[in-house]
This record gives C-alpha cells, structure tokens and sequence, in this order.
C-alpha cells in the first residue's frame, strides 16, 4: 500500500460531499454526475442550463488544480480499443442503471436509498471481479 | 445566489475534491479495486469523506420545506423498488469502470492530466449514453 493517501483522499471525498450539499441546499438536485451529463443534452428538460454550469465548473477546477497545484497523471496502459469499449459500457450503463459513483454511491446511500445501495454493491463487485480478471487472469498491465 | 451559479460553485468544489483525492487518477482507481493486488485503500476514504459530510449536511437541508433557488426538491424515493434494469445497468457500469478506472465524474476531472485518453474516453462515454436514449427513448 505504499500509494496509499487517505488525508488528501478524505478531504477530497469531503470537499465532493459538500458540493453535493449545496446543491441540494440551493437547487435541489442529486450531484449525480452521469445524470448531470445527460440532463445537460436533454432537449426535454426546460430546466438544464444549471448542468451546464456545473460541468464547467467541475472541468476547470480539476484542470487548473492539476495544471498549477499538483498532477498525478495515470499511465494509460490500456489499448486505444479498449479504452473506447470501456467509455461506452460506463455510458451506456450509467443510464440504464439511473446513476454512478457519485448519484448511487455517494448522493444514494448518504440517503440510505435501497436502489443505490444494491447498485454500489453490485458495480463495485463487478468492477473488482473485471480487475481481477484483467490483471490477474490475462495480465493485462497496470 | 442563483441557479447557474450555484452549480458553478457547486463544480468546482466537486472537481478540486476529485483532483484532490487524485479519483481524476485511474491508476489509483483500479489499485483500489485491484483487491487481490497491491491494494490502495484511498478511494474508501474518499467515499467515507464524502458520506460523512453529506449525510450530516443533508440533515439539516432536509429540514426546509424547498431548496433556496427552486421550488422543490428533485429527489427519487428512497424506497422505489430494485428492478432488473438497475442491477443490470450497474454490472455494465461496472465492467466499463474496471477496465478502464474511469467513471463519469473522474474523466471530465482528467481532461488536464496532458493525456488524450480522457478526450477519446469523454467521446465514448458520450456515445454510450447516446445509444442509450437510442435505443430505450421511444417516446
């Protein structure tokens, strides 16, 4: 465990928790990151121009933090190929599931919300079992 | 304050909390879920960060009658019943977060790690919420 960083990662996880607060606190929304996408592009909602805002926010905060403060870039050992089916499943599955990790696992289960708790349960096994297979069975690197 | 404001504040601590914790990071991600591997447990302590301070936030949220910048607040029941869909929208959810370590949130906050691959995974994520609506919004 030596890339082990808790103190950055509970005050980072903090820092998310009260994002999703005041949006709860001022307009009444799920900071729920897939939804926010989608709900961004939805012709049908009248009301989606807050989304906009928040996406734009959320891109330049980390942008400037990673530009001027910090930067731990990943390697990306993964194949164009699979970095591309990887992007779709996430989209595609996001939707049909009603929410990621920030909608079920964060926003969901501080509401004690049964949905988002099997949800989380289920993504996360599947996510660790899919590591496991990659890494560990066919070695893919990293 | 308003709407489009908010949420721009509301951004921006969510991106400096992702770019923080290093979750705009996929290596840190998939060692968190590589639990039979060199396991990094920093991801736990992000989602328990984030739990903490929202579930004790929302309490006192909750107690209003409506949000300050809209007339309700937009939450689902918390007891709506599990169904297929659900369950089966999370286990492709997370085969494309175990492949990868990126989910929707971390790879909007990647787009500044000098690297193409958010971009190309950006695209793809589009693409797959676009086949969504697709195939399943008829109406």
């Amino acid at each position: 465990m030596e890339n082990f960083t808790p103190y950055s990662a509970f005050f980072g996880g903090s820092l998310i928790g009260l994002s999703a607060a005041l949006l709860l606190y001022f307009n009444g929304r799920i900071a729920g990151i897939s939804g926010i996408i989608a709900g961004a592009f939805s012709v049908k909602d009248n009301d989606r121009y807050w989304r906009f805002f928040f996406l734009i926010g959320l891109i330049l905060a980390a942008v400037i933090f990673n530009l001027f403060v910090s930067s731990s870039p990943a390697a990306y050992s993964r194949s164009t190929l699979l970095l591309v089916i990887s992007g779709i499943l996430v989209g595609y599955g996001t939707r049909l599931g009603s929410g990621c990790t920030s909608g079920h696992a964060v926003c969901g289960m501080a509401r004690l919300s049964m949905r988002s708790i099997a949800a989380t349960i289920t993504f996360m096994f599947v996510a660790m079992l899919t590591v496991f297979i990659t890494r560990h069975l066919f070695g893919v690197s990293q | 304050m308003t709407k489009n404001k908010a949420a721009l504040l509301c951004g921006v601590l969510f991106g400096l909390g992702l770019a923080i914790s290093q979750m705009n990071n996929p290596d840190k991600v998939l060692a968190f879920l590589d639990v039979t591997g060199n396991w990094d447990a920093s991801l736990a302590f992000v989602m328990a960060g984030a739990l903490i301070t929202l579930a004790t936030l929302q309490h006192f949220i909750l107690k209003r009658s409506q949000p300050v910048c809209d007339t309700e607040f937009h939450l689902p029941k918390v007891n709506n019943p599990i169904d297929k869909r659900l369950i089966l929208g999370a286990i492709i959810f997370g085969i494309g977060w175990g492949l990868v370590g990126f989910c929707p949130g971390a790879v909007l906050a990647a787009w500044g790690d000098g690297k193409i691959e958010p971009f190309l995974f950006t695209f793809a994520l589009g693409g797959g919420m676009m086949l969504f609506s697709w195939l399943h919004d008829t109406k």
